[in-house]
Parts: C-alpha cells; structure tokens; sequence
C-alpha cells in the first residue's frame, strides 16, 4: 500500500455531460460512416492512447465490457476511470483498443456475434496516422451514393480482411478509426474498396 | 511475494478498511477542524464527488438467501498526490464534502509519519465514540424488549 507508483492521469473533465456528448458523436458518426468528427471534450491520453481513443473508451466501457489492449500502459488508467475488466483473448472482447495497426490480429480473431445476437461482437477502436481526401470508396446504409476518403497507417491487406469480414453479414466486427482528436465509424453494413 | 509480506499487505489492507469506516461514520464539522492542524501535500483531484446509488444486499437471518435489500446513495471520490499515493473517499448520502474529507484523511493515513500521529490522535477516539454511541442505542432498545408468552389452550 505504500509503494508509491506512477500517478495516474485524470479521466473526463466533466464524466456525466462529457461522455453523454461523446456518445451522442459516436452515434452521428456510426449513422453515418465514414464522416470524420473532431472531438469536443479535451482529455490528456496516457500512452499510447490517442486522445480520442481514451474519451471515447472511457465513454463506451464499463464493469460490463471486458476490454482487450494491444500495448500495455493504460491497464490501471483504463481499470480506475472505467472499470472493465482487461482481457487477454481478443476473442473474448466486446472492445479493442489498437495503437499499432500493422500488427493488429485479423478482424476474424474477435467476437463475430452469434447468429441469434449479431450484437454480441466486439468494436474495435484502431488509431491511424491520418485522414486523407483520396484512397478508398465506402457505400452502404447511411452514405448518399458514395463517400471517398483517405486512411493513412493501415496494414495493406486491411482492406480484403474488411471485405471478408462484410462477407459473414449480420455477424461482424464495427469500426471506429481515431487520429489525434478526430475519429469516423464504419459499421459492418459499410462496403469499403480501394480506388 | 513472499508469505511475510503477503501478510503485511492483508494486515495493512484491514488497518485501511477501519480507519475508512470509521471516517465515513464521523462528523464533517470535526474532520474538518481535525484537517486544519495538516499541511496537505500537493494534490489532484483524480475523480471529483459524485453521488450515486448502491445496491445493499441482505440475507434473511444471516443464513438464506442473497436477495437485494434496496438502494441506497452514496458520494465518492479520488485524490491523488505527486507520488501516485491513492486516497479514496466513500460515504453514505450526498454529502460531497464528506467524501472529500475521507479521501484527504486516506491519503494522509497512507504516509507511515502522519499515521503514527494520526491513528491514537483521530481514528481511535473517533472508533471509541462511535462504539460508545452504538452501545448506548442498543442498549436503549433492549430496555425496550418484550417476551411475549403464550398460554396452552385446552383444546
């Protein structure tokens, strides 16, 4: 008890109104993949976290959402603010906190649903380097038409994964890609393809 | 770990366990007072009072089953010093100040200096009151105590 350790870092400036407007972004965003967000509640991230990833973790997960962690850093920041429970087998996730896409498990190493609760799969919150104007088309429920944008810092078979991932519909895996303080959705209904 | 400082960690989580009892049961106004004579260290707020509801679970008789009791409010808070020593506060009602004063006394008790002087100057008369208090009322109520008989009937 008295080993000093390292401090932690503070959670949401305001918890309550804070994470009810992040959620409310989320929901925006999820309606309408592919539109980048910037976020409007200033949160300091522990490493490696972006500060987006930490504000909308910290907005989704609770004693319920068993968490998987690509790096470790934030376990004791995540466990304090949120109190979920932190597991080992990304299969066993509702959440994926991914700092490091190149080496990223494929999509089908996390919950997929089942086929009587497709909701029971996992959200996977992946930082990128950068959103671009060019690079990639999405279409599906929620885009008029067509949306092109750009995604820096994604493994190259990425891509085919997210269409064999499409292909096991309503089972699947939903998106949410952070860079910096600026994230977009796509949920598993998006259709995504280079060009 | 080794079993000796496995023990001194269960010893010293027990010793935390009273003393936050016995804080969350004693007034604000002398917490308050008592917080006066300590020059606190650097702080931060890791999490700010926040009242929420609790659910009390209860079992009939002590042996049946768990069943939920209902809910009651509860306040509580985090502070932190420079060091990342943790001071929590939980108390019964809405009373954010309350709360605080828990947090802030936690952390000091944390520092082995402050907690010689702390633990004989505060917690004990404060536990000994308490227990004095808890005394006198169950001994108010068992003045009270009715044996009820009944009489045989002849049928």
């Amino acid at each position: 008890m008295n080993a000093p350790h390292t401090p932690l870092l503070p959670g949401l400036p305001q918890p309550a109104p804070d994470s009810q407007r992040i959620f409310r972004q989320l929901l925006d965003a999820m309606a309408q993949p592919g539109r980048i967000h910037a976020l409007q509640v200033a949160v300091t991230a522990p490493a490696p976290l972006a500060p987006a990833a930490s504000a909308i973790a910290l907005t989704l997960c609770d004693y319920e959402t068993p968490v998987w962690l690509q790096s470790a850093g934030p376990e004791a920041w995540l466990r304090f603010h949120s109190g979920c429970p932190l597991v080992d087998d990304p299969g066993t996730a509702r959440f994926a906190l991914i700092d490091q896409p190149a080496s990223m498990p494929a999509l089908a190493a996390f919950a997929q649903g089942e086929a009587e609760y497709p909701d029971r799969s996992a959200t996977l919150i992946i930082q990128v380097s950068a959103f671009g104007e060019q690079g990639l088309v999405f279409a599906g429920p929620g885009i008029d038409g067509e949306t092109r944008l750009g995604v820096a810092g994604l493994p190259d078979q990425f891509w085919r994964d997210w269409q064999q991932s499409h292909g096991r519909f309503p089972l699947g895996v939903d998106l949410v890609l952070v860079a910096g303080t600026r994230f977009l959705c796509i949920p598993r209904t998006t259709t995504v393809r280079e060009g | 770990m080794s079993e000796q400082s496995g023990n001194r960690e269960v010893a010293a989580q027990a010793a935390r366990q009273r003393w936050l009892a016995v804080l969350a049961r004693a007034g604000v106004a002398e917490l308050e007072t008592q917080l006066a004579r300590h020059a606190l260290p650097a702080l931060s707020w890791l999490r700010r009072p926040e009242s929420g509801l609790m659910m009390v679970r209860a079992r009939a008789g002590g042996t049946g089953q768990q069943y939920n009791q209902g809910e009651v409010s509860v306040t509580r808070c985090a502070v932190q010093d420079e060091t990342g020593r943790l001071g929590v506060g939980y108390v019964q009602g809405r009373d954010s100040r309350h709360a605080e004063l828990v947090a802030l006394f936690d952390l000091l008790l944390q520092d082995e200096t402050r907690q010689a002087d702390l633990l004989p100057g505060l917690i004990a008369p404060l536990a000994a009151r308490q227990a004095a208090a808890r005394d006198k009322a169950s001994a108010q109520a068992a003045a009270t105590r009715v044996n009820f008989f009944t009489l045989a009937r002849g049928d």
